[in-house]
């Protein structure tokens, strides 16, 4: 099973990439695509399971505007303190670690690259179930401890 | 429309002479991994302007995805790399392996 | 000058607002973990902007299927950009925290 879904992203790209619809092209993209699907087909997917996956991509295209809409405004931050003349006085970095709730490795990824993209904070590490988040200042980390993100990210893969 | 390609591919270019400082000053080893990630960025766009510009977006579209991916690998092999010495850190490995955190 | 041209200008300027606030913050931010917020966040949307909009100019002589594959593959890009970006910035960040560099805090200085 994982082995087709591969095999069909893989030649999809393929055929986008070549830009060249004939048999030739087409018959070395099979070849080369079912190489690859064949040595590496346990790893895009790991245990893959019928079900339950089109309503998560249906929830994580509506959690797309959301998180672009709090990219633009981490960005405004970050420029903002970048180019303010006195930007010592503004800025207060500082480590901070705090546990959370979700279990799915898939889930943390999201969550971790979410927070990375938003305000002011970064994913530093996480160990088993505790972030250790570089946080700008610290308005920007009383925003994180309310907890939203969480609950977003923690929607999309049926958590709550 | 030209004109804007070449004004904005300049801009770009002094913002990468800019960074360059940070590859030559950064105080750490991680300051000019940074660094030089910020310039492969700026490097990908200025490769697509190019693109524009001469008329053959097609054929630098290639090169631009070629640079992006050489970029990322290589910022995370050298991150990979660079992560050798015992941290002082709350949250590191050390310290885990310590009991202490 | 079609409104997709000038769609794309305003995107390509404020991709390139957004490069010029990112090295601003690289030259002036205290330390590295700081610096890290600037390239990876500024960064990230300045060269998904600028990318978005040569994938909207490139469009604006008529949809061929040439161009649109061309198109699709900026997007490619752009996407890439948006997913290897955050990866590489918590890959450094781990990578300085595992080497012990101590993040610069307000108290010290005082």
């Amino acid at each position: 099973m994982s082995f087709f879904v591969t095999f069909i992203i893989l030649f999809v790209y393929w055929m986008v990439m070549a830009g060249k619809f004939d048999i030739f092209h087409a018959s070395l993209g099979v070849i080369s695509c079912l190489f690859v699907s064949y040595m590496s087909h346990d790893l895009l997917f790991k245990n893959i399971k019928s079900g339950g996956k089109i309503k998560e991509v249906v929830r994580f295209i509506l959690y797309i505007p959301w998180l672009i809409y709090q990219i633009i405004l981490a960005n405004l931050h970050v420029v903002r303190l970048a180019l303010s003349p006195n930007m010592y006085d503004l800025i207060d970095p500082h480590l901070m670690r705090f546990k959370i709730k979700i279990k799915k490795d898939i889930s943390k990824v999201t969550f971790a690259n979410s927070i990375t993209l938003t305000p002011g904070t970064i994913t530093a590490d996480i160990i088993d179930d505790e972030f250790v988040v570089h946080a700008l200042s610290q308005a920007v980390d009383d925003d994180l401890m309310t907890g939203e993100m969480e609950r977003r990210v923690a929607h999309i893969f049926s958590e709550d | 429309m030209d004109t804007f390609f070449i004004t904005t591919g300049v801009i770009l270019g002094l913002l990468t002479l800019v960074c360059l400082y940070r590859v030559v000053a950064g105080p750490t080893v991680l300051d000019r991994i940074i660094a030089v990630g910020a310039i492969g960025n700026k490097t990908t766009a200025i490769l697509l302007l190019m693109g524009m510009i001469f008329g053959r977006v097609e054929m630098f579209v290639d090169i631009s995805i070629s640079y992006a991916l050489l970029n990322f690998i290589a910022t995370l092999g050298a991150a990979k790399y660079f992560r050798v010495r015992k941290s002082i850190v709350p949250g590191s490995k050390y310290l885990k392996e310590k009991g202490i955190s | 000058m079609s409104i997709m041209s000038i769609v794309s200008i305003l995107f390509i300027a404020g991709g390139t607002f957004f490069f010029f606030g990112a090295t601003v913050g690289l030259i002036r931010f205290p330390d590295f973990y700081a610096r890290m917020h600037a390239t990876g966040k500024g960064d990230t949307l300045g060269a998904f902007l600028v990318v978005i909009g040569i994938a909207l100019y490139n469009l604006h002589n008529g949809l061929e299927l040439g161009s649109i594959l061309t198109s699709i593959k900026v997007i490619f890009i752009a996407i890439f950009i948006f997913l290897a970006n955050p990866t590489a910035t918590h890959a450094i960040t781990k990578g300085g925290l595992d080497a012990g560099v101590v993040p610069w805090t307000k108290e010290k200085t005082k």
